[in-house]
Parts: C-alpha cells; structure tokens; sequence
C-alpha cells in the first residue's frame, strides 16, 4: 500500500454544461482525495452535482477543468477504471440474475464459464441464492439493488462509485442492505465513493463524509467520523454520532430547530 | 327487526325535511351480476359450421332457383368441381408455390434489411439525421402505387415480386427497429461505457437484444404485407401465380375459378400467418431466456 498517492483523487474538477440558454456552471472546482480502502461519502440537496463527479471519474463525462488521478495516474476521460453503479439499478431484462452480474467481466473478455464460476460462489454467499437463474422482473427491489451491486463488485476494479444505491428503497430493506454493504466493503475492501441523501446512512457507513452545497456545486466541509468499527445500530444514537449528524444537518441547512417556522415568526 | 330499522320519530321528520320525496321501494330492485353462461367447446363448434352449411346451401338453392344470378356469383357446386379440377390437372401447385416464394422471400429481405437498416441508425446520429427524412419520405409514398415501376424494372418473373413484397415490408421494420433504437436508455449505455465496452460490444449485448423485441413485433404485420405485395405484383404482370389466376379467370368470367383461386389464397394466407405467429412467440420465448 502506498502512503504517497491517494487511490482516488479528484483534482479541481469543475464542469460548465453548455445549454440551449447558456451555460450552467454545475461544479465548481471540487477537490477529493481518498485513500485505499476508505468508505467516502458525499451528501447535497439534490442538484448539487453528486452524479456529475460520479460521471467525470467513470470518465463518462470530460470535465471542463481539473484532472482524475486513480493511484496517481492521470484518468480523466478513461473509461472501464472504476465500477459505477448508477442511480437506477439498470439490470438488463432479458438477462439471469447471474448473466446480469457478470456483464462486466463478459465485456472484459473473461470467458463465460469462468465468469459464471466466479460470480456464482458470491452470488450464494451475498444473499442471492435461489435467485441465480431468475429474470430480473421476478425481484424485490432490494434484491435487484444487490445484483446491481454485485455486477459492480465483480467488474473487479478498487474503486466503487455508488450513485444512491439505497435510495428507492424502503426505511426497513434499507437498513438491512446497508449492513449487507458494509459486510461486502469488509469483505473485499474496496475504496468506495458513496452518494446519498440520508445523513445518518452517511454518517453510519463513512470513514469521512464531504457535504456539498449547490451554485454550484462544491464540498463546503468534509467531516472525519472517528467511530469505532465494526458499527452497530446502536452507535447511531451514541453523542458522537449525534453531534456529527447534527453539524452535517446544520451544513445542509436542515437543523431542526434552525427550520423551526414557529420560532423564527416568534 | 333491528334497531336500526325503525328509526325515532325525530329522525324520520328529519330525513322527511332532507328528501321531500323519500324513496319507497328502496330495498325492491335486488341486481345481480349479470353473469354469461358459456357454451361448450363443441356447441360453438356446431354453431359455426351450421350457419356455414347454411349460407351454402342457400347459395346452392338460390343458383339453381334462378333467385341468384349464377353467372356473376357462381354456386357452391360448381366451385367444389373447379377445385377439383385445378388441384389435379390444373396450375394449382405451381401458382401455389409462386405466390409462396414472392411472398417468403420479400418477407426475408423487408424484415432483415429494414431491421438492420434501422438499427444501423443507432451507430452515428449524423447518419440518422441525414438519412432518415428520405426513410419518411419512403413511408409516405404508396408503395404499391410504384408497382408497376417496379414490375417494369424487374419483369415479370418471380425477381419482381418479391421486389413489390420486400418494398411493402421493408419501410416498416425500418422504422420499427429505429423506434427500438429510440427508445433505448441513455444510462444503459452508460452502464456498459463505465464497464469498459466497445461500440460493438454495445451493439451487440445492448442495442440488438433491447430491441428485438420491437423487431419481432412486425413480422406478423410483414407477412400480411408481403402476401399483398406478391398478389398486387402478379395483378399486375406476371405468368404464375394466385393472383394472377385471379385476375385471369376474372377477365374470362370463370367465376368459379376466381372463387377457388381466392379460397387457396385465404388458406395460404392463413398457413403462413399461424407459422410467423408460432415464429414470434418462439422467438420471444429466445429472447427472455
Ligand atoms: N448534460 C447536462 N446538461 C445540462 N445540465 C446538466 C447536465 N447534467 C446535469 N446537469 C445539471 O447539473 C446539475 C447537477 O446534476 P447532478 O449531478 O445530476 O445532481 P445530483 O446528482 O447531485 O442530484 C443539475 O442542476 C443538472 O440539472
Ligand atoms: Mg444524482
């Protein structure tokens, strides 16, 4: 492991789109570095450029400045570096469960057996037994978030960029796929880039979180969270954990009693 | 009776004020669902073939009456000995066979070509912006209109009509296919992108699976339009064929041969389509597997 280059580094990166009326500027030079194997997330009110960073590091957008380095190696603009999954879960209809996670290895080449050898071991394991040889459509949207999960993992790259993954889900499956992510991460530790919308998520699975705020887009702070791990539901409601989540509310301009009508007409 | 069924004085006084004029037999028009008994299987079968024996026997009686002209519309006998005739020492298998490979082989070429040529929109959208106003152009036009265009180019052989049959079929899974490629999701393509893949790779894990699905849903309608074709074709010029026995048994006033011609033709018609309809399904079943 190399101390001296971070595995991920975003390098004011800044992005102008150019519309029919003008130009938006969405990004405003951003500036990440994240080490191996960290658990990164990032959270803004939606609009704040959260997929657009997911898109120039996948390299599936050119940014208007700024560079990608992965392991200190200039990657702007190169594709098939780092596993996205994007904010739907974008499994293809007519394919397995299995042939579906393992599309990433089929477009690199890997020859299909081996392929299907390799994913079917995981599949098992990472709780899609039964549902290996099973179209997509018979799945609950948790599982089908654990397929398109696991076809990010097995395209086998270090880093993972998760646009939302949990965020069409309900409150209790959510909870669920979150400790069934956080056993994976410890499993293959991988370096992960995280997006969501629900602080405590955030706060839960991050080594750090970088809040972003909108016009345009930036990382207006960038908080460590110093928990122990492994974590436990419980450390959700410890003072740490609170006095984090109530500065990132605060940042995102969602303090509780900062929003208060009723006090601020008192 | 129920408490609730004698109401006080009070409330009855009350409703009497609400609704000056209460509803007196509430209770009286008892509906059911109304429910259809089905018949079985056999009956429906009878009922069909009854009133086809029917229609012709009345045909038969009406002919030989002098109550229908018999020379305009033939009559039921007459027809089944024609029949005769024309499968055992007439043209029946050979103009069969004509009209048959017109029609498979300008459904083949319509559906294939088109289809490859609306998915090859998906590949550059310069191409499509440029080529795609003369495919609507191709739409608009009645291409059975340029039939005997067509007849004139190719002659009068088998090679002519399948041209008609291929030109009817081949604008629709053009833009049928292009609809398919339409409709494809920009993130998908990302997805496979951000996996590293080529151009083909997309094409052909993404592109062409998504869209066969739209292909697939015009060969019925094709097989339609090519039989159309390959008649029209045969109308036209042509030395075999069922359409041409059609028009030429028409021009002679054998009533009865037309009548036998169009008969072997529905039967064709309807072989052919129950074959693509078996098709379809086949390779929708391929497709989600
Ligand atoms: N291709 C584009 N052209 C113009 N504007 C875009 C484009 N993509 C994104 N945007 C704009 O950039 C901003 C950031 O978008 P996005 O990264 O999707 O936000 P987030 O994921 O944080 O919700 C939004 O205001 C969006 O409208
Ligand atoms: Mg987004």
């Amino acid at each position: 492991m190399s101390f001296s280059a971070p595995k991920l580094c975003v390098a004011d990166v800044s992005m102008t789109f150019r519309t029919p009326t003008g130009s938006f500027h969405a990004l405003a030079p951003v500036t990440l570095s994240i080490p191996q194997g960290r658990f990164v997330s990032l959270i803004g009110p939606s609009g704040c450029g959260k997929s657009t960073i997911f898109n120039i590091i996948a390299g599936l957008l050119e940014p208007s400045g700024g560079r990608v380095l992965i392991d200190g190696v200039d990657a702007t603009g190169t594709i098939g570096r780092v596993g996205y999954m994007l904010q739907k879960d974008l499994l293809l209809p007519w394919r397995t469960v299995l042939d579906n996670t393992i599309l990433g290895m089929e477009i690199q080449h890997v020859p299909l057996r081996a392929a299907r050898e390799r994913a079917l071991p995981l599949l098992h394991r990472y709780g899609l037994a039964g549902f290996e040889y099973l179209y997509p459509n018979a799945l609950s949207g948790g599982m089908r978030q654990r397929a398109a999960l696991l076809r990010t993992l097995l395209f086998d790259t270090d880093v993972i960029l998760l646009d939302e993954p949990f965020g069409a889900l309900d409150a209790q499956t959510k909870l669920k796929m979150q400790e069934w992510l956080m056993q994976l991460w410890s499993d293959f530790s991988k370096t992960v880039l995280f997006v969501t919308h629900d602080v405590e998520e955030a706060i839960y699975l991050s080594d750090e979180v970088h809040v972003m705020g909108t016009r345009p887009g930036r990382i207006i702070a960038s908080i460590p969270v110093p928990l122990a791990r492994p974590r436990v539901r419980g450390s959700t409601l410890s003072p740490d954990f609170l006095v984090i989540k109530e500065r990132c509310l605060e940042l995102l301009h969602l303090d509780p009693t900062a929003s208060e009508p009723v006090n601020e007409a008192a | 009776m129920s408490v609730q069924d004698t109401p006080t004085v009070g409330a009855m006084a009350r409703l009497e004020r609400a609704q000056p004029k209460p509803e007196a037999a509430r209770p009286a028009a008892v509906r059911r669902l109304p429910v259809q008994k089905d018949w079985p299987t056999w009956a429906l079968i009878a009922a069909q073939i009854g009133i086809l024996v029917g229609a012709l026997s009345l045909w038969e009686i009406g002919a030989r009456t002098g109550w229908i002209d018999a020379f305009f519309w033939s009559q039921p006998s007459a027809i089944a000995d024609t029949m005769k005739i024309f499968f055992t020492t007439g043209d029946a298998w050979t103009d069969i066979s004509f009209t048959f490979r017109s029609t498979i082989f300008g459904f083949l070429i319509g559906t294939t070509a088109g289809s490859l040529l609306g998915l090859s929109f998906w590949w550059s959208r310069n191409y499509a912006a440029i080529v795609q106003p003369y495919v609507i152009c191709l739409e608009s036009i009645p291409k059975l209109a340029l039939a005997p265009l067509i007849i004139l180019v190719f002659g009068i052989g088998l090679v002519s009509k399948v041209a008609v049959a291929t030109a009817l079929t081949l604008v629709v899974s053009t833009l049928t296919a292009y609809a398919g490629v339409k409709a494809l999701d920009a993130d998908s393509e990302k997805l496979f992108y951000s996996l590293g893949a080529t151009r083909l790779q997309v094409f052909r894990k993404l592109v062409i699976p998504f869209c066969l699905p739209w292909i697939i849903s015009v060969l019925r309608v094709n097989i339609g339009l090519a039989l159309t074709g390959a008649i029209v074709g045969e109308f036209i010029a042509s030395q075999h064929g069922l359409g041409r026995t059609i028009l030429y048994a028409g021009q002679t006033y054998d009533i009865a041969l037309v009548w036998v011609a169009v008969l072997v033709l529905s039967t064709l018609a309807m072989v052919m389509y129950a074959a693509v309809s078996w098709l379809e399904s086949t390779l929708r079943k391929g497709v989600r597997q």
